[in-house]
């Protein structure tokens, strides 16, 4: 008498067979690539996923194959900074992470990154490899904390064929305020029922960066000691912001703001022609591949100031970075890796796969002929640039991002004004800071000598 | 004692165990850890520094805390009441025995197993100022209204603006009542039929039956429903957290106390002023709590009793 006869035999294991690849699809998961036995494992999270991931990814299997010493682990964590934050609690953490450099100072300050000095000086990695402000951003409170992965800057990206299409010359971008705002007025267009079909250009689009807008107008968020939200340029910045709801009804702008589609869609307002010019990053070339009408025309210029000769060229310039946690298991093995992933091919390999330019000074011949996107070196250049600046190295930076973006949103519907909304901001920055600096004063000594000695 | 009932205690000891140790690890021990870390600068990380009452004195000082208070007590003390109505009155109606009832019941039901962030991406589209679904419904009625009366009124942005924001997410926060709803139809059916069947013989009506013996004999079930709505109402998070891509809305307006304390934990490295922010969520919700049971003692009546 059989008792299981069917269930081993050789078609239904075919079957099972057969089917596996469809369930593995069906789980959304890849087979698990087991470290060959003898290799120190590597754990690396990072933030990006996607075509990012993948590209870190494709970095990951060259470092593994390269050596048979050390195997990396690479995981695509998403909220990383907030598990990281946890891990390291927990005791528990990665041997790298990838993180935003504008996180830096308040991971290095709270006591959450291994220091990279002696490792860097011991490995040769120095100043002379990189564009000197992603050096800088890496460094904080006199130590070196991370390597720079992958690096941006912000430009005007503009939309050709409206320029053409309203009679302006589509080859050529604004180069002060006052001009941005000329354009901006030829290009508002009504429907019958007298709404806002298209306009040229609203600060509040895509709307990331709404702390910053000062330094197109000589203002500044921090002078190296103090907070300076209500500065006098940051004040004109706020006054320009001012003028929008004043031009055109507020309720309007926040309708019109309303019928856009996610910036990561078809309905992107920018690529349906609805806005004309944004403040952008390398990365929009992915986005207008994926999402913009084929015939879709871009250019990219330094974004316009309000003194053109004193401030051209000024641009957001940040990077993400590989870091190496407090407690990590194998602090020397994860720097090799890193150090790995911050020389010529494998960067540059990198950043291709991200559409981004690379950190490092030196670019190999084809780099530029082999990038994607066609603008890369407008976006390298201003990274390069005497005006190409980084956010503040403050641990309240998060909150300050978020009191300035209140503060525009505040403005931006008319219901403060300009001196109100940045004296808020002021007074409330002022308290926390010093705050964190009391925080800062109470462990100052004690880690800066643990710091020394690792 | 004999040896017996120490056997007996003992495995009844055993039995209990595993929610004993759980309430000690996650939720005593939590709870305790937080009230320590209330009282101190902490930011994980760094070690606790005693700081005593200051988180509490910064907390009175804070404009952007009391802002939260107050957006979520508005919250609570429009969303609580509007909900049990709702819920109670779908519950009545849905008791009716009329073909096809079970249907009815699961097409109320559903929406509430809609997982939250699904629910709010949803309604992100239709409180959408410019295409969505509940403008393009205001339309006709403003449109009326300005005609008959001369008036010039338009539809809200609703998530863009202070004023309205609130709503929106108070009208949300109504498709999550089928929950409540189910717990009433339970209680409803609960109710002993000889009691309708003796009030319909002293001719009562309707109104007078829901008045005299559904709402008394369901207030327990209300009460319930009330106070878990009331809890709920104070730790709302998950949507507004979405609606507003994790920040706090026009103005602030979104800004509620769960979000805070998460922002104050997570964004800003502050957990000794989140854990502080969380002992007054605790207390306040502990206190509206017994004030609720208070009030309600006169009016909550128990078949036991």
């Amino acid at each position: 008498m059989k008792i299981i006869p069917d269930f081993f035999s050789v078609r239904r294991n075919l079957l099972l067979l057969g089917m596996l690849p469809i369930l593995l699809g069906l789980a959304g998961c890849k087979p698990v690539v087991s470290p060959p036995p003898g290799r120190i494992v590597i754990r690396y999270w990072d933030k990006w996923s996607g075509f990012e991931a993948e590209a870190m990814r494709a970095v990951v299997d060259d470092f593994n194959a390269s050596q048979n010493r050390i195997w990396v682990d690479f995981s695509s964590v998403s909220q990383i900074n907030r598990k990281l934050m946890l891990a390291i609690g927990g005791g528990v953490p990665p041997d790298v992470a990838g993180l935003f450099g504008n996180t830096l100072a308040v991971y290095a300050e709270n006591n959450a990154l291994t220091p990279l000095d002696r490792l860097a000086q011991e490995n040769g990695v120095s100043q002379e490899r990189y564009i000197q402000v992603f050096w800088n951003i890496c460094h904080h409170l006199g130590h070196l904390w991370a390597l720079p992965s992958s690096p941006a800057s912000l430009g005007l990206v503009w939309n050709k064929k409206v320029f053409r299409e309203n009679g302006l010359d589509p080859e050529h971008a604004p180069t002060s305020i006052e001009e941005l705002e000329k354009i901006n007025d030829r290009l508002v267009r009504r429907d019958k029922q007298g709404r806002l079909v298209s306009v040229g250009h609203l600060p509040s689009e895509p709307g990331w960066w709404p702390a910053i807008w000062g330094w197109w107008f000589g203002g500044d968020l921090w002078d190296g000691h103090h907070i300076t939200a209500d500065s006098p340029a940051n004040l004109k910045a706020m006054e320009w912001i001012a003028s929008y709801p004043k031009r055109f009804e507020a309720r309007e702008l926040l309708s019109f703001r309303d019928g856009f589609g996610n910036f990561a869609s078809p309905q992107n307002a920018f690529f349906t022609g609805r806005i004309a010019i944004i403040l952008q990053g390398p990365w929009i070339h992915t986005f207008i591949q994926k999402f913009a009408p084929p015939d879709f025309e871009w250019g990219v210029a330094a974004f316009p100031s309000a003194d053109p000769k004193r401030l051209s060229g000024v641009t957001l310039v940040e990077t993400d970075v590989l870091v190496i946690p407090a407690g990590a298991s194998h602090p020397r093995e994860a720097f090799e890796f890193i150090q790995y992933v911050n020389t010529l091919k494998p960067m540059e390999k990198l950043c291709l796969g991200q559409r981004k330019f690379s950190p490092l000074r030196e670019v190999s011949a084809d780099f530029f002929s082999r990038h994607p996107n066609p603008h890369i070196r407008t976006f390298l250049e201003l990274a390069q640039g005497p005006q190409a600046r980084s956010v503040p190295p403050i641990t309240i930076w998060a909150l300050y991002e978020n009191d300035m973006k209140q503060a525009f949103g505040k403005v931006w519907t008319g219901a403060t004004t300009p001196v109100a909304a940045l004296h808020e901001v002021q007074v409330h920055l002022e308290q926390e800071f010093t705050q964190r600096q009391r925080r800062w004063d109470r462990l100052a000594d004690v880690l800066q000598q643990k710091w020394r000695e690792e | 004692m004999t040896r017996l009932q120490k056997r007996q205690l003992l495995t009844g000891l055993l039995f209990v165990s595993p929610w004993v140790a759980g309430f000690l690890a996650f939720s005593l021990y939590p709870f305790l850890a937080s009230a320590y870390f209330s009282a101190c600068d902490y930011s994980v990380l760094s070690p606790a520094v005693w700081v005593g009452p200051d988180n509490y004195l910064t907390l009175a000082r804070d404009t952007i805390f009391w802002q939260a208070v107050w957006n979520t007590l508005f919250f609570a003390a429009v969303s609580i009441p509007l909900g049990l109505l709702m819920s109670l009155t779908l519950a009545i109606l849905l008791n009716f025995n009329v073909p096809g009832i079970g249907i009815f019941r699961t097409i109320f039901f559903l929406p509430s197993l809609m997982p939250l962030v699904c629910l709010a991406v949803l309604w992100l589209w239709m409180l959408n100022g410019d295409v969505g679904l509940i403008n393009a419904a205001l339309q006709p009625i403003l449109k009326t209204l300005n005609s008959l009366f001369s008036l010039s009124l338009t539809p809200p942005n609703w998530l863009q603006e202070p004023a309205f924001a609130k709503w929106g997410l108070i009208f949300t926060g109504l498709w999550g009542v089928g929950h409540a709803m189910v717990i009433f139809l339970a209680g409803l059916q609960d109710i002993p039929r000889h009691l309708y069947e003796s009030a319909e013989i002293d001719g009562a009506g309707f109104w007078q039956k829901t008045w005299a013996i559904t709402l008394p004999m369901l207030s327990p079930v209300i009460y319930f429903n009330g106070i878990m709505s009331l809890i709920g109402s104070f730790q709302v998070f998950a949507v507004p957290y979405v609606m507003t891509d994790g920040g706090d809305g026009p103005e602030r307006s979104l800004l509620f106390l769960a979000t805070y304390l998460y922002q104050n934990a997570f964004d800003y490295w502050n957990m000794g002023y989140a854990c502080a922010i969380g002992l007054f969520i605790f207390i306040l919700i502990l206190l509206l709590t017994l004030l609720a049971t208070k009030v309600s003692s006169r009016h909550v009546h128990y078949e036991g009793n």
